[in-house]
């Protein structure tokens, strides 16, 4: 056996790829699927797997991913019992829909193990953040519980659980704290594939396979069994679970001694006598780790029990992990259980002391006082203060036995009062703490890692970095916290007192405290675009204040200027990155720049040597460009800081939305937030981030009045409006408007009006605008220029032109012109620039928004849609828009189909009422109500106004029918119910739901946002992708076509199914709406969306559409059943026969691209099979609509 | 019939060959060429402007993206091979050597001294015969005089054959003022071949949209007289070997260009319409119209009509002008 062991490498990793690197080495089948905050893990096994990388017997991994976590959770289970090592990684709801199969597993005494990264189990709310809700769920299944509490320990507990696993055949689930842990940045010692050999002997795993299903030596395994047998079979594992913390604790010292980290099943940290401890997991313990060491150097007496073996729970070592001297304890649990007595953690320990004093084990002379605490909630920060707010509540003389701590609970004032003033961060002054604000696309967090592995890897010092990101996707900003030490760094929560806070937009010093996080005497680094003589007059009032008051060192950089001279466009992280590692003096300037350099060649080198130059230049280029500002003695502004939200902002949007703005939602008590998640439309709007350097300008001399640009906004910002000429009184000096062309309304006035401060600057109305200047075509209707000159007067006339009359619906047309006078009821949202899933909902807002119930699966959709500080859907004058709600990722259509049976009880029992009522409330209205042709605008109105008149003559009626009647009576109005979802959810994980509600013929709307990836995750395939095409687990191109779910659906005959893309056939797209909701069965519209998942410049997203659908890829019809009782043919092709070969298309698109550049022979291959596959499915359709030749 | 000819310092047995081109971007099309019986094969050219579009274009359109959003820190898979430089036309030129018998011409089109030099050296270290340098200027900037221009086609070919040993090529556009007096100066810095000439992307206009068009119009017989002039023009003068490209159709297109002074003759067109076998037909018709009329050896007509020995070397200069426009008066008349 080769079990050398060479000499350990520091790598910096974050902890995902730490528990990956060791797992991926461990085992042979990995089934996954992807999940935040574990998606990495399994795209790492997937990237190594395909590289060909081998686990430690030198075989490569089989990486495989599932349509669902449960499909992971059953493949793993399948490949466990054909005795295979298999793993998987998962997280929140994903480790919930393996919950059935956990059962299965440790039943059946599996040795196996999976790793989590422990993310909240969504509630009144979605949250992608890190808490134990998830694991807390797994307890009942007989999974042992590991958790580890950083980068290291989850590196090194993925090893030990994999080794404990197949000695104790209890099947173990480890877990580390989403974001915090799986996604925080360490140096960390890696273990050598000679470590992981010896820590796995041989015959372990010989004695797993041994055990595996083979029909060589059958078994039978499953089996039912009733009330004669169950029980006692139940019963018989028992043995095993008590020998498992022995195991566990043998395997650690094994560990110990062949690595030297040594870890107990509860380990104490403290001091000896301590009377006051602390028991506690995951990454919280390290903070509390940090602050016990700090409070004890103090004199004080507390102590800290870090619970890793959490399941089986072994009392004895619990016991005796315990301080004998130990007077009081606070459990700390990090989820939440309504209604409980306490958390589980609490529980435990409760039972623990009290069984242990029974069973004479307890070393306390006295019985401890017991408290729970919640803390942490979805990533909340946890802080030294607040572990010292829960150790100065146990020296109170009657300590709240439940509490919360973390936050203010001014309703049920649970939450313990926190010394907002206490900080042992920077009391070491050899630790460098830097704060840095960037844009996500100026490349800040990438530079960052970076410099950390340059320092973790180059000096001895140790390294920490954690990224807080934006829930906006364009203009996303985020906040690097990076920590550099001699010792190693357990400090898991975010820094608030820095010695270097770098600001690398200007513009951010008007939204965000900045200098919040500047210590005194700190270094504030900033970006601006001025140089150091002016820059200073150019800052706020509250800015100069902070830099005075806490005698920054202050340093300037047109950045920008730098990084356009060197061609790097607004790539700004190495410039950045060199004044960083130039003023922080953590590295000597030459050595630190040799460095960057280096990490350049390596990042770039393989993709290029113009890059690499480019970045050398800028590096080159920025000492010289880099000033100290001299900063005076007194403030001298007297420009204050704009507010975060419009005075004219709702009470709510500026007491709860306008401080999460602000960054300071962690200060919002309680009684701030709804108790059930409701939350009010109309929010985005208040929101104006300015993030577009340039916007569109119309020029009405030339403007044909088509509107497509108002159709292919994605964030509702450019608009169209047509009004009376005499509402243009007192129209702002720049205000535009022109005649309107049309007959539909004579002698009214037409203005296309930008909303400039929520555009994105995207370009696509730009590309799609046809008027272009007939002696200077280069100039068009609509035009970009640079948006600050024109913010101001064109923010005066969007607010013009909002209160300008809408036009009425029931006189528009209904073509792709006329829809876009309808009031978009989607707007702002925070989806990516040039996003091409939005402009479809915007437009499902406009036809049916007043009276649209939205079921919406997780993915981009839900968190553009719905993610707060501000969400997009808005209401009109009336009050009325869509309803929308989020159920699960893998729900989605049942979820939808449940509205549509509640909605249609209702209708049913307004009806019965009303014709139970007609002569109280005049037979004519009864009549009108019950045959009401609600088919157009006109209609619907009308419905309106019977309903209306309705509720005044039940008023005076005082029957308990009438007051039913009058809860009901709004669903006498047609409501429409769409489904929306990506790609994910309707091909993979909610296939089987949306096939029964297609089955089931309700009027339903589906809506598929298809972009061909799980985008929201990062871009893995789904059976959506298309041949040929990479996307994560398809590294080397995809080698299956495309699932074909329109004609899946077509085949139930009594579906409504369009193929639809705005960018090629916007007036098909419409149609396709209009049609599907008229359509009183299931509908369901296949919507092509470009994403920047695929890899090129959205700007050509329109063009890229058009290019479909010439080659053929993307067929454009309508499959209505209607048709076919009309004796015609349902199908409907709109989209002529292949024009362009389908590369013309593909290699305009990274994805394709890149499966050429790596894998030319490869490539070839695919995408010939790509191109019979689009010729053989065009001739398909061709033949099902009719148009066969032959 | 002797068709043997001498082209950058090689013999070959004949002097058509595929000009640059996408015939070279298959390696089988590659054989049928070789089997065809192509004296030589030219590689289609390496732009590094290209190079450089798509090595930004990969950093704009992927990395802008990532480390932005929590859920989503990048959006493509990283395979290790995956190089966006001049690997793939490198590594397509070592597949074509290693298949092919007969020379290999590597081409370049650079934008920077830097990449004029690197991408050069690399191309010889790939294994290529000898390299052409694929000078494609349109002039589109006021400042820049046409002494500049040469001025900078000059320091190109300067710096390419100080990097490289093997022959260097310069194949020119027909727009230079002075053809001779820039040929000779190429001759004074060690040019080994002038290839003559580029064809431009002539766009075209789309009335309806108000957009110009890309496009690459093939060649036909009349691109030829061009060629035809300059190679006269040239034969004789300069120590460089001449090489013929575009307009070469038939056997007898090509026996002008030889009698014009060409050295080699490429073709595309002809290939793209007729197939890589029209190249035999094109050499048997050749070697037929020879002995036909009873020459023995085409090195015998090679540059028999250049401006030096051509019996009536005014109808390569202006009375040619002066004359085609008489008579085609006169036959209007």
């Amino acid at each position: 056996m080769e079990t050398l062991v060479m000499a350990r490498r520091w790598i910096t990793v974050d902890g995902n790829e730490a528990t990956a690197s060791v797992a991926h080495r461990t085992n042979e089948v990995i089934a996954i699927y992807p999940i935040t905050p574990s998606s990495n893990m399994g795209e790492f096994a997937d990237e190594w797997s395909a590289k060909g990388q081998k686990n430690v017997w030198g075989t490569v991994p089989q990486v495989t991913e599932m349509q669902s976590e449960g499909g992971a959770s059953g493949a793993v289970h399948g490949a466990l019992q054909a005795g295979a090592l298999a793993t998987t990684f998962t997280a929140s709801q994903g480790l919930l829909l393996m919950i059935p199969n956990l059962y299965k597993i440790a039943g059946e005494l599996t040795s196996y193990a999976m790793h989590v990264s422990a993310r909240t189990v969504a509630t009144h709310a979605l949250s992608i953040f890190g808490d134990h809700s998830d694991v807390m769920a797994c307890r009942q299944t007989g999974m042992a519980l590991v958790a580890s509490g950083s980068v290291q320990e989850a590196h090194d507990f993925a090893c030990i659980v994999q080794a404990a696993t197949l000695r104790a055949r209890v099947p173990f689930l480890h877990f580390f704290d989403g974001f915090r842990t799986s996604h925080e940045v360490d140096k960390i010692e890696e273990l050598g594939d000679g470590d992981l050999r010896k820590m796995l002997p041989d015959e372990l795993i010989a004695a797993h396979r041994r055990r595996a299903l083979s029909p060589d030596h059958p078994v039978l395994r499953g089996t039912a069994q009733n009330p004669d047998a169950f029980f006692q079979a139940r019963e018989a594992c028992n043995p095993f679970y008590l020998a498992c913390p022995g195991i566990v604790q043998e395997t650690m010292n094994q560990f110990a001694a062949l690595v030297g980290r040594q870890y107990r099943l509860f380990d104490y940290v403290g001091h000896p006598q301590a009377e006051r401890v602390i028991v506690m997991m995951g990454s919280g313990a390290e903070a509390a780790h940090e602050t016990v060491d700090y409070l004890v150097s103090k004199g004080e007496k507390v102590g800290l029990v870090k619970v890793r073996l959490y399941r089986p729970f072994s009392l004895k070592d619990f016991t005796a992990a315990l301080p004998p001297s130990v007077r009081a304890i606070a459990t700390l649990d990090r989820t939440k259980e309504p209604g409980a007595l306490g958390e589980p953690l609490y529980l435990d320990v409760v039972s623990a002391i009290s069984e242990a004093r029974s069973a004479g084990l307890s070393y306390p002379s006295h019985v401890p006082a017991i408290v729970g605490g919640r803390y942490g909630l979805s990533s909340k920060e946890f802080t030294p203060a607040m572990v010292k707010a829960v150790f100065d509540e146990l020296g109170e003389s009657r300590p709240k036995t439940h509490f919360t701590v973390g936050i203010t609970d001014d309703v049920t004032h649970l939450s313990l009062p926190v010394d907002p003033d206490f900080d042992i961060d920077s009391t070491r002054r050899d630790v460098v703490r830097g704060v840095f604000f960037g844009l996500g696309s100026d490349g800040t967090v990438g530079a960052n890692k970076n410099s950390i592995k340059i320092i973790g890897e180059e000096t001895d010092n140790f390294a920490q970095g954690y990224f807080v990101y934006d829930s906006k996707k364009a203009g996303a900003v985020t906040i690097s916290h990076l920590r550099f030490g001699p010792r190693p760094i357990q400090s898991s929560y975010l820094i608030k007192r820095a010695s270097f806070v770098a600001c690398h937009q200007y513009e951010f010093l008007d939204r965000f405290d900045v200098l919040e996080y500047a210590e005194k005497g700190a270094v504030f680094l900033l970006n601006a675009p001025f140089g150091p003589d002016q820059v200073w007059d150019e800052l706020s009032k509250e800015v100069q204040t902070a830099i005075v008051e806490q005698q920054l060192k202050f340093y300037v950089i047109d950045g920008y200027s730098v990084a356009r001279d060197a061609g790097m466009g607004t790539r700004i992280n190495t410039i950045m990155q060199t004044c960083f590692f130039a003023i922080s003096g953590v590295l000597p300037k030459d050595e630190a720049i040799a460095q960057i350099k280096t990490a350049i060649k390596k990042t770039y080198g393989k993709r290029g040597e113009a890059v690499v130059q480019a970045n050398f230049a800028a590096v080159d280029q920025t000492l010289a460009h880099l000033h100290e500002v001299t900063v005076p003695a007194a403030v001298s502004a007297t420009r204050t800081m704009p507010p975060i939200v419009a005075d004219a902002a709702p009470d709510f949007v500026k007491r709860v939305t306008a401080v999460m703005l602000a960054n300071k939602g962690d200060l919002l008590p309680v009684s701030a937030f709804p108790v059930d998640g409701t939350w009010p439309l109309g929010t985005a709007k208040w929101e104006k981030r300015n993030i577009a350097a340039e916007i569109p300008v119309w020029d009405e001399a030339i403007c044909i009045q088509c509107n497509k640009c108002a159709l292919v906004c994605p964030h509702a910002a450019i608009r169209a409006k047509v009004y009376p000429a005499d509402t243009l009184a007192g129209a702002p000096a720049t205000f535009k408007a022109m005649d309107f062309k049309s007959n539909e309304f004579k002698g009214m006035k037409y203005t296309i009006q930008v909303a400039p401060e929520d555009c994105t600057g995207c370009n696509l109305c730009v590309m799609m605008c046809p008027a272009k200047d007939k002696s200077n075509p280069k100039h068009k209707s609509l035009d970009m220029a640079p948006q600050r000159p024109l913010r101001e007067a064109e923010r005066e006339n969007y607010a013009f032109f909002l209160d300008l009359p809408e036009a009425d619906r029931t006189a528009l047309k209904s073509d792709v012109k006329g829809v876009q006078f309808l009031e978009p009821l989607f707007e702002y949202s925070g989806a990516c620039a040039g996003c091409g899933e939005t402009p479809y909902i915007k437009l499902l807002t406009q036809l049916f928004g007043d009276r649209a119930m939205i079921a919406n699966a997780t993915g981009c959709s839900s968190i553009y849609g719905g993610n707060l500080p501000t969400t997009p859907y808005t209401t009109n004058r009336d009050g009325r828009g869509p309803t929308w709600s989020n159920s699960l990722f893998e729900d989605n259509a049942e979820f939808g189909f449940g509205f549509r049976l509640a909605v249609d009880k209702h209708v049913e029992q307004a009806r019965e009422l009303v014709a139970k009522l007609a002569d109280r409330v005049g037979s004519e209205l009864a009549d009108g109500l019950l045959h009401a042709d609600q088919t157009t605008e006109a209609g619907i109105k009308a419905q309106r106004e019977r309903v209306a008149a309705l509720r005044k003559r039940l008023a005076g009626l005082g029957v308990p029918d009438a007051s039913r009647l009058d809860q009901l009576a709004d669903y006498l109005v047609k409501k429409s119910i769409w489904v929306v979802g990506g790609d994910g959810w309707a091909y993979d994980i909610g296939y089987g739901g949306l096939d029964h509600v297609m089955a089931m013929n309700r009027d339903v709307n589906i809506l598929v946002l298809d972009t061909e990836v799980y985008s929201n995750t990062g871009g893995q395939q789904s059976k959506a992708t298309p041949l040929a095409a990479a996307a994560k687990f398809a590294m080397a191109g995809k080698a299956t076509p495309k699932k074909d779910l329109g004609m899946m659906a077509m085949a139930y005959g009594h579906v409504y199914v369009a193929k639809v893309a705005f960018g090629a056939r916007d007036a098909q797209t419409v149609r396709a709406f209009q049609e599907a909701e008229s359509y009183p069965g299931t509908s369901m519209i296949i919507a092509y969306s470009h994403c920047i998942a695929h890899g090129y410049d959205l700007i050509h997203g329109l063009d890229q559409q058009k290019l479909a659908v010439d080659a053929g890829y993307w067929p454009l019809y309508r499959f209505d059943p209607r048709r076919q009782a009309e004796g015609q043919v349902p199908l409907v092709l709109d989209s002529a026969p292949p024009k362009i070969d389908l590369g013309k298309y593909a290699l305009n698109e990274s994805r394709y691209r890149m499966v050429e550049q790596a894998f030319p022979e490869r490539f070839k291959t695919l995408l010939a099979a790509a191109q019979e596959e689009v010729t053989h499915r065009y001739a398909l359709y061709e033949q099902l609509a009719g148009k066969d030749k032959k | 019939m002797d068709l043997s000819t001498t082209y950058l310092g090689f013999s070959l047995p004949h002097p058509l060959m595929p000009g640059a081109s996408p015939l070279v971007d298959d390696l089988d099309a590659v054989k049928r060429l070789e089997d065809a019986g192509a004296a030589a094969i030219v590689m289609h050219s390496l732009f590094e402007e290209q190079i450089t579009r798509e090595q930004i274009g990969a950093v704009h359109n992927i990395q802008v993206h990532e480390e932005s959003f929590a859920e989503a820190l990048s959006y493509f898979p990283k395979p290790d091979e995956y190089a966006l430089g001049p690997d793939r036309y490198l590594e397509q030129l070592q597949r074509i050597k290693a298949a092919v018998g007969v020379p290999v011409f590597g081409s370049l089109n650079g934008t920077t001294p830097q990449g004029w030099l690197n991408y050069a050296k690399q191309i010889q270290e790939a294994g290529a015969d000898a390299i052409e340098i694929n000078f494609y200027h349109v002039a589109t900037d006021p400042t820049e005089t046409g002494a500049d221009v040469e001025r900078r086609l000059l320091e190109v070919v300067r710096l390419v054959k100080a990097a490289v040993t093997i022959p260097v090529a310069v194949k020119l556009s027909p727009f230079f003022s002075s053809l001779p007096h820039l040929a000779q100066q190429l001759d004074g810095l060690g040019a080994d071949g002038l290839v003559l000439f580029n064809r431009f992307y002539q766009p075209d206009i789309d009335p309806e949209v108000l957009e110009a068009v890309p496009r690459l119009n093939l060649s036909t017989s009349n691109d030829l007289l061009l060629r035809v002039r300059a190679l006269a023009t040239l034969s004789g003068r300069v120590r460089a070997s001449l090489a013929a490209t575009g307009g070469v159709h038939t056997a007898l297109d090509a026996l002008k260009a030889v009698m014009a002074g060409a050295h080699a003759i490429q073709m595309v067109a002809a290939l793209l319409h007729h197939g890589s076998q029209h190249l035999q037909f094109v050499r048997e018709g050749l070697a037929q119209w020879l002995e036909d009329h009873e020459y023995e050896s085409l090195r015998q007509a090679q540059g028999s009509m250049s401006l030096e020995r051509c019996p009536d070397p005014e109808a390569f200069e202006r009375g040619n002008y002066m004359r085609v426009l008489q008579t085609w008066r006169l036959s209007r008349a």
